[in-house]
């Protein structure tokens, strides 16, 4: 090894914990690189590879009842390769020892062969007897949910006939890997699960004999959807067809996809922010390096090194520590990927993860990391490779302070020496002073970022449950009824105040942009579920107008007094042209409204509803449970409490874990930018403070500079945390929201609070650290050392 | 002349700063000759030291020429003077300016790495009486081992010329005389030329010649007719 590679590795262990400080931020970066893009592999192609597997569709229908003589017509839709037609309906469970109703949805398993489409894989147990009428398989969820085992049996509501199921297996599905009952918000395998039974049963319980209800085709390779589902839908429209979609609207396709794009967002917001401040802190550090080895460069001049020798060996230095970043970011965002990954496929059921982060992304992240750390050092190693010989080796001009008129101010507001001081330092390195302030500002607003979420939650909670919807259950309807109905439910035990409401899906078309969601319809005044404006007061939509929700708009692009077409799926299939009279802000869903009255004459019917929303006695839900288990047209009830609980649960668990994270690399950035900033202030003031100590400072005032300057730009620092912390807020809100749901912007004075106390203090205690040394500073030695 | 190594012909230097220009050197002719040993005597701010930058070419003269050898450093691209540095100066300096990060022997081997005919490291320092001595960091070390340690650096080379900037001026007058017979020492032993800058007006008695600097100029120049050893100057 080579002297000036030895000189290195000295230089680089005497400043171990500075280039630790900045070797985990870059680590940092490396490993939320590494994770983001690790699980967003994992996760596509654990999909891919299970969709293939298990054959899932690529377009799916539901019609009313269709003759299986129409299948081999559907068949011959271009580009079609597979048909799976099934049989599929929902049931009210009565689940020994649960009190309150759970929903099955039905689907029938064909009698002869495999299916061929969205081939259902078992997990335990077998599949059931094609001729048995009581043999069912379950997904495992539900079945994991509620404890069930092979052989275990519930009681099944199958259109008004009570029947007996017994598991004699479970299974998963890549068509149900996120499933939501009918009316929740969240999932809650608890309450919902999905029964396959024999054919021929499911065909009597549903009177389906020799017909089918629901259809999934496959295309060829490469083929649009677009085309055959418009065939589909020409030939299941006699029968009822419900509108075919693909697998951009299919429930559990479009959950996941949210979740990848979140991940695709997360790896393109977070690590250039710590490959920037590691680049910045490797900047400073090395510039701090190069002027207190200035008479060094000049002897290795004189000696004889080249400037391209100076300049590497400077630029390694800086290429050490990125080493030691991209090492330790490598450990932890494989572990942290590998966990994560595995996190997901169990919270999505996954029946096998494919993990696997190929080589470019270490190679790319070690890359990104090598290439920052180098151009934060470039500028000090060309300064270092610049600075002419004769010059190096005499001592620095002392730096120029010139009177400003700040300069004038202060001296008028009689400031103290040392604060002068603080503030004149500030002032001769505004870009350092400035860059410091941006580290810490980052640190700011990383903290805002994950706490707003936390408001941002509570919001949705407020507005989805105690604002909009007040009812305290909803009786779901198998098919629309007679608005009499609601007289009915009102009877029920416990009942204390009911509401009809009406729901039909529809395709809504604005030029060329269309969106398929459902429009809901209920009658001026009800008041349990509302559609409320901006002031949070109801609105009665009037007749013929429809009020969107502000992501449908956006999403179909029209303003408030824009016309729509609607085409029902249901009904007659009607399509009318609608004015946009209103639109309001909603949480979950995509929401279209209209009037009752005008719903139903477009229907041509008199008034019916497909649920019902309820106010309870508390006390009395199970006699209702009990009391709807027996009632056929019934087919589900929602609990709001439940669902706001699941809704809270779920998102709870991610919170605690991303506040977590988001504070400690908060903290992380902090120790970062200011345990540095200090050294280098202590380094360069040393003789300074010393001179002072010597004229006969005490240790807390020669403390207050070191403290103080440090503190200063903390605070500088927290206006521009708190506007860049909102910034990534509102980045983060829009590119978490989806077509399930969407993240309001929520900033409260107690998350900026919280931001700035976790940054101060973190400030304070590095900064204190290094006040240790100022202790420890030997007066005399200092003075004596050659400038 | 086949003796002469360094030629000067009407050098300046002058440092613009803007408002005021200093000249630090105004018109050096000078000739120095293969193995002898030369002192440059004059007060702080004559232009020595800006001298023996423009010989060491650590530094370009404002304007005239300068010879080493054959090869004219005048308008030596940086590429060519880092070169000549590497390959025909040893460089002595007042504050030792070792790296205080590398033992003594590695503070050699800093320029046994690069130089193209280097002695050992080892023989370097038993050379100035630091065999023993060989693995201490500049800071387990006196004052005097440590202008030592700099003079085997610069030896370490097997340089054409030796230019010391005040060797001795951090130095008691013991330690001070050790440096200097270290300097006389090589300078007879391998005959390469040695430039002493210095304020100290003893230690031009150990030199051949003596050239003093008064205003940026060459005020005189003096042959010594007996020189004496360093352990016969005081100061």
């Amino acid at each position: 090894m080579q002297a000036i590679d030895r000189k290195l590795l000295r230089d680089f262990k005497r400043l171990w914990i500075q280039a630790l400080a900045i070797a985990l931020v870059l680590a940092c970066g490396v490993a939320i690189l590494l994770t983001s893009v690790g699980m967003y592999t994992a996760l596509s192609e654990t999909r891919t590879a299970y969709y293939e597997r298990n054959r899932f569709a690529d377009v799916f229908a539901v019609a009313r009842r269709a003759p299986l003589s129409l299948l081999s017509e559907i068949a011959q839709i271009d580009g079609v390769l597979g048909v799976e037609a099934r049989i599929s309906g929902e049931a009210i469970l009565d689940i020994p020892g649960r009190t309150r109703t759970a929903v099955g949805h039905i689907l029938s398993y064909p009698e002869t062969a495999d299916p061929v489409l969205n081939v259902p894989l078992l997990v335990s147990g077998r599949f059931p007897d094609p001729l048995s009428t009581d043999e069912i398989v379950v997904n495992a969820p539900f079945a994991q949910a509620n404890g069930f085992v092979e052989g275990d049996s519930f009681s099944a509501n199958l259109r008004g006939q009570k029947r007996e199921l017994t598991i004699v297996g479970t299974v998963l599905s890549p068509e149900f890997i996120y499933t939501i009952g009918p009316g929740a918000m969240m999932p809650d395998n608890a309450v919902f699960g999905i029964i396959w039974m024999p054919e021929r049963a499911a065909a009597a319980a549903y009177d389906m004999t020799g017909a089918f209800n629901d259809v999934s085709l496959s295309l060829a390779a490469g083929m649009q959807t677009a085309p055959a589902i418009d065939a589909l839908d020409t030939l299941l429209e006699p029968f009822g067809g419900l509108g075919a979609y693909d697998r951009s609207t299919h429930q559990s396709d479009a959950f996941l996809d949210a979740e990848i794009d979140q991940l695709k967002g997360m790896a393109a917001i977070l690590p250039p922010i710590f490959f920037g401040i590691s680049a910045f802190l490797v900047s400073m550090v090395m510039g701090r390096i190069i002027a207190l080895e200035r008479s060094e460069i000049g002897l290795l001049k004189a000696i004889g090194y080249s400037n391209t020798e100076i300049c590497l060996h400077f630029l390694m230095l800086a290429g050490l520590i990125a080493v030691v970043g991209v090492g330790v970011g490598w450990i932890a965002g494989t572990i942290l990927a590998r966990d994560t990954a595995a996190q997901y496929a169990e919270f999505f059921n996954f029946p096998f993860v494919i993990f696997r982060v190929s080589y470019w992304v270490y190679a790319a992240a070690g890359l990104v990391g090598l290439f920052t750390t180098s151009l934060g050092a470039a500028q000090a190693a060309l300064k270092a490779a610049k600075l002419a010989p004769a010059i190096a080796m005499q001592p620095p001009a002392p730096p120029r302070f010139k009177r400003s008129f700040i300069d004038v101010a202060m001296a008028r507001m009689r400031l103290a020496q040392s604060t002068v001081m603080i503030l004149r330092s500030l002032l001769r390195w505004p870009l350092r002073s400035f860059l410091t302030s941006l580290g810490l500002a980052l640190a700011v607003a990383s903290v805002i970022a994950a706490t707003f979420i936390n408001d941002a939650l509570d919001e949705i909670v407020d507005l989805a449950f105690y604002q909009t919807n007040r009812q305290d259950v909803m009786v779901l309807f198998a098919q629309d009824v007679p608005e009499a109905a609601v007289e009915n439910v009102r009877h029920l035990p416990g009942v204390l105040q009911t509401e009809g409401q009406q729901a039909h899906a529809a395709i809504l078309r604005h030029g060329h942009r269309t969106k398929r969601t459902a429009v809901e319809s209920r009658r001026p005044g009800n008041d349990l579920s509302r559609v409320l404006d901006a002031d949070g007061r109801r609105i009665d939509v009037p007749p013929g107008g429809i009020v969107l929700s502000y992501r449908l708009a956006a999403h179909l692009d029209v303003q408030a007094g824009d016309s729509i077409e609607v085409e029902f799926l249901s009904g007659r299939r009607e399509t009318f042209a609608l004015r946009v009279v209103d639109l309001v802000e909603l949480r979950f869903g995509l929401g279209a409204y209209m009037d009752f009255e005008s719903m139903n004459a477009m229907f041509r019917q008199a008034p019916r509803v497909s649920i019902v929303n309820v106010t309870l006695d508390d006390t009395r839900i199970e006699a209702l449970h009990a009391a709807i288990k027996d009632t056929p047209e019934i087919s589900g009830l929602v609990e709001m409490n439940e669902n706001r609980q699941s809704f809270q649960d779920t998102v709870e668990q991610n919170i605690v874990v991303m506040n977590t994270i988001y504070i400690g690399i908060a903290v992380l950035i902090t120790v970062g930018v200011s345990y540095n900033a200090a050294r280098i202030q202590l380094s360069e003031r040393a003789r300074e403070l010393a001179s002072l100590r010597i004229l006969g400072f005490g240790r807390g005032e020669v403390s207050y500079i070191l403290i103080g300057e440090m503190m200063l730009i903390a605070l500088i620092a927290q206006p521009f945390g708190w506007l860049i912390g909102a910034w990534i807020a509102q980045l983060m809100s829009t590119s978490f929201t989806s077509d399930l749901y969407s993240i309001p912007l929520v900033l409260r004075p107690a998350t900026f609070t919280t931001a700035s106390l976790v940054v101060l203090c973190a400030a304070f205690v590095s900064v204190m650290i290094v006040r240790r040394r100022l202790d420890r500073l030997d007066l005399v030695s200092v003075m004596k050392t050659r400038e | 002349m086949s003796d002469v190594i360094f030629r000067t012909q009407g050098i300046t230097k002058v440092y613009d700063t803007g408002e005021v220009k200093v000249f630090a050197l105004a018109g050096v002719d000078l000739e120095l000759y293969k193995g002898e040993l030369a002192v440059l005597l004059g007060p702080s701010g004559s232009g020595k030291s800006t001298l023996l930058n423009i010989l060491g070419g650590l530094d370009h003269a404002t304007d005239g020429r300068v010879w080493f050898d054959d090869i004219e450093l005048t308008d030596l691209p940086d590429r060519g003077l880092t070169k000549y540095r590497r390959d025909h100066v040893g460089f002595v300096f007042q504050f030792y300016n070792l790296v205080p990060s590398l033992t003594a022997r590695e503070n050699v081997q800093l320029v046994t790495d690069v130089a193209p005919n280097p002695m050992p490291a080892e023989e370097a320092l038993n050379l100035v009486g630091l065999g023993k001595r060989m693995d201490h960091f500049p800071s387990e070390m006196s004052g005097g081992e440590q202008q030592r340690v700099a003079i085997a650096r610069a030896i370490a080379k097997r340089p054409q010329i030796l230019l010391c900037d005040e060797p001795t001026g951090a130095l008691d007058s013991t330690t001070g005389v050790q440096v200097l017979e270290v300097l006389r020492d090589i300078n007879e032993r391998f005959g390469t030329t040695t430039v002493v800058i210095t304020h100290n007006a003893e230690i031009q008695r150990m030199a051949h010649r003596v050239i003093f600097f008064q205003d940026g100029k060459i005020s005189e120049v003096r042959e010594n007719e007996t020189r004496l050893a360093p352990s016969e100057i005081v100061w």
